[in-house]
């Protein structure tokens, strides 16, 4: 792994969020939408029933780790996107960069994204509505840790789709995670699920990820069990979107989609 | 560095693109890749930059199999430039230069950004945004990230298409110097038959995945009875079924 190169592709996108103000505020704007949409919405649940005494705790809270996982996938698929949209995508894979350190620079990219994003906006939460995600205490670092490799991932396999179909693919980009939202049983228990959903559900991380969410801010429990099962089903998923990677990538080459990536 | 093409050739499903053809491009030589749109020149050019897979035939780089040797090793002594792929429009010139440098390792970067941007008269526009040069001004950044790593082989895609006949010729003449100077072995795909018989040692025809002629730029003048390279080169891609 050369670190130099990783640095200079790093730098690339660093330069572009940099160079554009529209940019920054899009990485805020949206997070902070979700943050007050959500916001009401708990709130209002509050005020309407007493069973949910602790409501705009853990929904708002459940609301901001999946935004979180939203942005980890979507940051890796927009400087993705965004060597497309330049018409780069060529210099890029004809220079002399492993496949590898192109995964390594978008993956590290992708954090600074998401946490411009999801810093302000997870903040903001505190003085508008007492909700603080930080009340999970240290087994947020292990949540967050978790989603944000199983965003990753999600977004290895959209750019893995978009160097297989090219930019036609780019509508995937934007719907994946809507896709799973359901299934990761985000703002519900998974017992609201079908039985053979529930099968399906456990084999992501997600579930695991906002039981144990729930499980810490409603019953004061840490489950470390739930947490290392969440870390290691997504590491398996980001082994595996890895793989996917590779494989259209050697495909890209013999159909011959590289070079017209972006046309 | 030696660049050898033998019995290459790319079939996409029921499309051959290339069909077996063969070349080579000694040390320090233009090769000049001439002929119609759609005749497999991007096809072949992908394919000795690696981002296409050969479905049949081999590319030798100083005899040895590209698909043995480094990858990595060997990209850092090729580069390209073409005005259909572009540099991030939103970074400057010179961030663009400075990413570019890191990713082919060039050594000493701030000082190999400035003599490049001396020679190629990038100085004054060096700290404006990619996408709001001319064309001219882009072209000359195209060709500085292709020579960002001093190249042992340079491929080059119609590297004045759309230039004005005063920025055409500095790019000419630069590529000339450069090429006296620094031994690189040069590919040269072009539609402007001046710049061809100004540039190439050598020159190959493609007509539909084949190549239909080879020679100096005078020898194909003078074998077809024509007057000049353009001619010769209407006469080898109206005429149907003309193999060498």
């Amino acid at each position: 792994m050369n670190w130099n190169k990783v640095y200079g592709l790093s730098l690339r996108h660093f330069y572009l969020i940099k160079s554009s103000f529209p940019r920054i505020l899009d990485l805020i704007y949206w997070p902070s939408i979700q943050i007050f949409l959500w916001g009401f919405i708990s709130k209002f649940f509050t005020l309407s029933s007493t069973y949910y005494n602790n409501t705009v705790g853990v929904i708002l809270s459940a609301a901001i780790l999946y935004d979180f996982l939203f942005r980890s996938s979507i940051s890796y698929n927009m400087m993705f996107l965004e060597e497309i949209w330049s018409r780069n995508f060529t210099n890029l894979f004809i220079s002399p960069i492993k496949i590898k350190e192109i995964i390594a620079a978008l993956t590290l990219t992708a954090i600074v994204r998401t946490l411009i994003g999801m810093v302000p906006a997870a903040l903001l939460a505190i003085p508008l509505f007492g909700v603080s995600i930080f009340k999970i205490g240290l087994p947020l670092i292990s949540l967050l840790l978790s989603l944000y490799i199983f965003g990753i991932t999600l977004g290895l396999l959209v750019t893995s789709g978009l160097i297989r179909f090219g930019p036609s693919f780019e509508n995937i980009a934007w719907a994946s995670l809507f896709f799973l939202a359901p299934l990761g049983c985000i703002y519900y228990p998974i017992e609201i699920l079908p039985e053979w959903l529930q099968i399906i559900a456990k084999i992501l991380p997600l579930v695991h990820i906002f039981e144990e969410m729930r499980n810490i801010l409603i019953n004061d429990i840490i489950s470390y069990s739930q947490i290392i099962l969440a870390i290691t089903i997504s590491i398996f998923y980001f082994m595996l979107g890895v793989a996917v990677f590779y494989i259209s990538y050697a495909g890209a080459k013999v159909r011959g989609t590289l070079i017209n990536v972006g046309e | 560095m030696k660049l050898e093409v033998k019995n290459l050739e790319k079939k996409f499903k029921n499309f051959t693109a290339v069909k077996n053809i063969n070349f080579h491009i000694d040390n320090g030589q233009t090769l000049g890749v001439l002929g119609p749109n759609g005749c497999g020149k991007t096809t072949t050019i992908g394919m000795l930059l690696g981002l296409i897979k050969p479905s049949n035939g081999k590319i030798l780089i100083d005899d040895e199999n590209f698909e043995n040797l480094n990858r990595e090793k060997l990209l850092s002594q090729f580069n390209f430039a073409s005005p259909y792929v572009e540099l991030p429009k939103k970074l400057t010139v010179k961030e663009n230069l400075e990413i570019y440098g890191r990713l082919y390792g060039v050594k000493d970067l701030t000082k190999r950004i400035q003599e490049i941007s001396y020679d190629l008269n990038l100085d004054f526009f060096l700290n404006k945004k990619t996408g709001e040069l001319s064309s001219g001004q882009k072209n000359r950044v195209s060709l500085a990230k292709s020579l960002i790593n001093n190249p042992k082989i340079l491929f080059l895609d119609e590297p004045t298409a759309s230039l004005d006949p005063d920025i055409g010729d500095f790019v000419r003449k630069y590529i000339e110097d450069y090429k006296s100077k620094n031994k690189v072995s040069i590919l040269l795909a072009s539609h402007n038959m001046k710049e061809v018989e100004r540039l190439c040692d050598q020159v190959i025809m493609m007509k539909e995945g084949e190549i239909v002629d080879r020679g100096t730029c005078q020898s194909l003048i003078d074998k077809h009875g024509r007057n000049n390279l353009e001619d010769t080169f209407l006469k080898l891609a109206r005429n149907k079924n003309e193999l060498e």
